[in-house]
């Protein structure tokens, strides 16, 4: 048996204790122990960008952290950016512009997205599409997704 | 009451109703979902291109504790399915590619199930294998199946006129190999299936299919169940786009590793397992030859054909069903010759993918027509023009062009892009010094838009019930995966009905609640389904006129549904609220439901054994034009505007329109600059997202989209199937680019930077030798 170790974080502003295997992700741990699905699976190796979360206010790949990780942080996933009030604009801006096809790599690209605009603020073209270099959507060629963050914070040409 | 005025919801911009719990993570798509008393499933694949198995011992695997099932050959009927009948779920005997399916193992996790798979012991006897298929052809050549002789799969031919009577009175012919690569679906979700058997030996599978009742069909055989006994589910999928049009080894593996169990097993893929064992985009070596006189006029096509097979037949090799099409109707082609063979090789296999063999055609078709107009000293437009249908011609395999605006289409793409006067002056200075080199290109082809006979039927069968509170529930055949067919049916039917769109709910994934359906494929959803679903609507409209009309003493006719009542159609003054109308219906002496049902078939015949045949109902054309810059130094091309115009018939969703052309149109630049799976000796050696490159957000060029309304007379409020034309004509527009930016042509894509910067470097010495 691989060891484990107890780890206590917050997930979406709710206090988790958990033990998990030392060689776990956190992705795994997201999806399989809690039943947190949003958190997508799509390539495990980091070349994705679908399993995107905000550990401390800061974008990253869950596949590639391990679950251990997650301790004494504050982790957010795309089901935390709903709150009571409604759909974060940056999720209502994705399904207002269309952004969202098979919806597979959204769970990360709007988190991706969240973090640019909670990080930058108003930004240029040019800089978002950099800031979403590492999310891959085969379905929507991006375009709309840029209106959506657009939408959102403001990109100048 | 204030009277309410008619408003259509046709043309506008729709957001997909499941688009929230999507950008919500509330969606439970089939890679997210958990059965109780579930299993994990996984496949040994053989690894090695062709080899007898001379043992397999699996004691050590079925002795784990946790594992619950082990399966080989040996265990189950030797049972054959897919489009050639020649492939197996389990493989006996022999492997004839890496993928092919040697054992599998249901365990009561996906990490128990590795390590059973560790534990199986195959000896092989490697044989000498092929490749390449004009290898493959030859005599002596290693046979891949026993009974094929000659490694022969399929074969298509079409003639039509007197192709050397036309090449003899062309005054310009030009001749060109085309080596079209593969490429794969990359769908983010990977493949996965869920199979749970009841005690009557009933399967339930929950499938990522875009084809629900021929997948039942085409997995019986596999199983040796009856197709009756299949019923399938369908959760949303993270992508399909062709992918999912056939039966694949591993979902018949999954179903017998449950019926071993006795209990629900779960098959998913890896990423690295995703881009070895799913399958490829059909490549083809395509040998053209065309000619035309010195007006421009087109005069013959000559083409030859040899496609890969791979080791065994899904729907890759009935590609040229497609490509004869384009070869024989991309512009007025009056002679045409064409010959197509498929050669099993010990190569992985193709499927289908968006464009279906078109996006191979159109390579070649498009090229060359630039070429010929070259040669010809004429513009692209010019010549386009002149070869370009118009309504109510026929082509050679009987397509019969209604609505046709071709020549409407280049023309709006050359003047939006000041395309004539533009490729003039970057050819002028394509030989002056510097080191970035601007081009302009044109492409455009032809595809089907009114759903493909390729079966007997191209049908949707649709229902439509109102309740008490005027709630629609449409039950349809079309599936939906991440198409945007819901948006577009909420669309339709609130159109006719008069209710909110949130007001419907669409029921579609179930093939033991929906009707019959060919599939989400070959542009024909929004064309079939939208269809039915207006027909059906219309019924039920009629239905609450008439009852209204009884109640408001007025005709049916002088009566409209609008934002939820009954109104007189002349000025919108309401009568009635709708829902109280379908209540007094319901509640009345003379009760009545609306519940309505309506089959739709296309007007469209399957071709005959000469492959002749109306069979679409719509036809449309879309023109590219790509402009480009390309780095002499690195062989980098940049795109700087990439702009499409397209025959819609008519725009239903415009947003949803406007992404399934987005996401077409990057799929095919992608396909042109960076996307290849490179598969040499057999093995797949680019299994990852970090070899295998497709687009991401920082390669996105500026898109321009403009739409030609033809208002096909077939289809639903005039619309036309449009989803893979954007796919199908960027490779070209951007070759065509290239050439006019640097002189070179490319006929084997994708054009790579080293590939450019070779070729550039390898003319640029060429020139300095000869000087
Ligand atoms: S799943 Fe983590 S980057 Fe792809
Ligand atoms: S919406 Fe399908 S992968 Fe992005």
């Amino acid at each position: 048996m691989t060891a484990k170790v107890d780890i206590s974080f917050t997930l979406n502003g709710h206090l988790k204790k958990v033990s998990v295997p030392i060689d776990m992700s956190a992705l795994t741990m997201l999806r399989d122990m809690l039943g947190m699905t949003g958190t997508k699976l799509a390539c495990g190796e980091g070349e994705c960008g679908a399993c995107t979360i905000l550990v401390d206010g800061v974008s990253l790949n869950s596949c590639l952290m391990y679950a251990a990780e997650c301790d004494g942080r504050t982790v957010l996933t795309i089901e935390g950016l709903r709150t009571a009030a409604g759909l974060d604009p940056m999720q209502k801006a994705f399904v207002e512009k269309g952004a969202i096809q098979c919806g597979y790599c959204m769970p990360g690209m709007i988190m991706q997205a969240k973090y640019l605009a909670d990080t930058k603020g108003k930004m240029t073209h040019e800089e978002l599409q950099r800031g979403l270099e590492g999310n891959v959507c085969r379905c929507t060629g991006y375009k709309k997704v840029f209106d959506a963050v657009a939408a959102v914070v403001g990109v100048t040409e | 009451m204030e009277p309410i005025a008619k408003k259509s919801l046709i043309g506008q911009r729709v957001p997909k109703p499941d688009a929230p719990d999507k950008a919500t993570g509330r969606t439970t798509y089939i890679n997210d979902m958990v059965l109780p008393k579930m299993l994990y499933g996984k496949i040994l694949h053989a690894g090695r291109p062709h080899a007898l198995i001379k043992n397999i011992d699996v004691s050590a695997a079925k002795a784990l504790p946790g594992v619950h099932a082990v399966l080989t050959a040996a265990d189950v009927p030797e049972m054959f399915f897919g489009v050639g009948r020649d492939n197996r779920p389990l493989k006996g005997g022999k492997v004839r590619c890496v993928r092919d399916e040697v054992a599998a193992v249901a365990a009561e996790s996906e990490e128990l199930c590795d390590e059973a798979l560790r534990l199986i012991k195959v000896e092989y006897e490697d044989l000498p294998a092929v490749f390449d298929p004009a290898e493959g052809a030859k005599e002596g050549a290693p046979l891949i199946h026993d009974n094929k002789p000659g490694n022969r799969s399929l074969a298509y031919q079409f003639k039509h006129g007197d192709v050397a009577a036309a090449e003899a009175s062309s005054d310009v012919v030009i001749d060109s190999v085309f080596n079209v690569h593969y490429v794969t679906h990359c769908c983010m979700g990977t493949s996965c299936v869920i199979a749970d058997f009841d005690c009557d030996g009933k399967l339930t599978i929950y499938s990522q299919t875009q084809y629900p009742y021929n997948f039942k069909m085409d997995l019986a055989p596999a199983l040796g169940i009856h197709p009756g006994d299949i019923r399938v589910i369908q959760p949303p999928v993270g992508g399909a786009f062709g992918s999912k049009l056939d039966v694949y080894p591993f979902e018949p593996v999954c179903a017998l590793l449950a019926q071993a169990a006795r209990r629900p097993v779960k098959l998913t893929f890896s990423r690295e397992e995703e881009f070895i064992n799913a399958p490829t985009r059909q490549p083809v070596r395509i040998h053209m030859r065309t000619g035309a006189k010195k007006d421009g006029t087109l005069t013959f096509r000559k083409v030859d054909c040899l496609l890969n097979n791979g080791a065994y037949t899904s729907w890759g090799p009935t590609v040229p069903f497609v490509m004869m099409r384009t070869f024989s109707s991309h512009f007025r082609v009056p002679n045409v010759d064409i010959d197509c063979r498929a050669i099993y090789t010990n190569n992985p296999y193709a499927g289908s993918f968006r464009g279906y063999g078109n996006v191979q055609a159109t390579y070649a078709t498009s090229i060359h027509a630039d070429m010929m107009a070259e040669k010809l000293g004429m513009d692209l437009l010019t010549f386009s023009l002149k070869n370009a249908q118009k309504s109510g011609e026929v082509t050679p395999q009987g397509a019969r062009l209604n609505e046709c605006v071709f020549a409407e289409c280049l023309q709006k793409a050359a003047d939006v892009t000041d395309f004539t006067a533009k490729h003039a002056r970057y050819a002028a200075e394509r030989n002056k010094p510097g080191r970035i080199k601007r081009g302009i290109g044109m492409a455009s082809s032809i595809h089907n838009a009114g759903g493909a006979k390729i079966h007997k039927s191209d049908g949707c069968g649709t229902m439509i019930k109102l309740d008490d509170y005027a709630r629609a529930t449409v039950i349809t055949g079309a599936s939906e995966i991440g198409q945007g067919i819901d948006a577009v049916i909420c669309q339709v039917v609130a159109e006719e009905l008069g209710i909110p769109m949130s007001d419907i709910t669409i029921v579609n994934n179930d093939s033991a609640i929906a009707p019959w359906d060919v599939g989400v494929h070959a542009s024909r959803t929004t064309f079939i389904a939208g269809n039915a679903a207006q027909r059906a609507a219309r019924k039920a409209r009629e239905q609450m006129l008439n009852a209204a009309s009884k109640r408001a003493n007025m005709p049916a006719d002088a009566l409209d549904l609008r934002e939820g009542w009954v109104v007189h159609d002349s000025d919108g003054t309401p009568v009635l609220k709708i829902d109280k109308l379908l209540r007094e219906m319901h509640f009345s002496r003379e009760p009545e439901l609306v519940m309505v049902s309506e089959y739709y078939e296309p007007p469209s015949e399957p071709e005959n054994k000469e492959h002749v045949g109306d069979m679409s109902a719509a036809y449309s054309h879309a023109v590219h034009v790509a402009e480009v810059e390309v780095d002499t130094e690195t062989g980098e091309i940049r795109i700087v505007k990439f702009t499409s115009v397209q025959d819609v018939g008519r725009v239903i969703n415009e947003m949803g329109l406007e992404a399934q052309l987005e996401g077409g149109i990057v799929m095919g630049i992608g396909y042109a600059l960076s996307e290849e799976l490179k598969i040499v000796n057999g093995q797949v050696r680019n299994p990852s997202f970090r070899d295998y490159k497709v687009l991401t957000a920082p390669e996105i060029p500026p898109m321009e989209l403009h739409f030609i309304e033809s208002h096909s007379s077939t289809g639903p409020m005039g619309a036309k199937g449009i989803a893979e034309l954007p796919t199908i004509v960027p490779a070209p527009a951007i070759a065509n680019a290239v050439y006019n930016a640097i002189g070179i042509r490319f006929f084997d894509p994708p054009m790579t930077p080293e590939k450019v910067a070779r070729a550039i470097w390898e003319r640029d010495s060429k020139l300095a030798a000869a000087e």
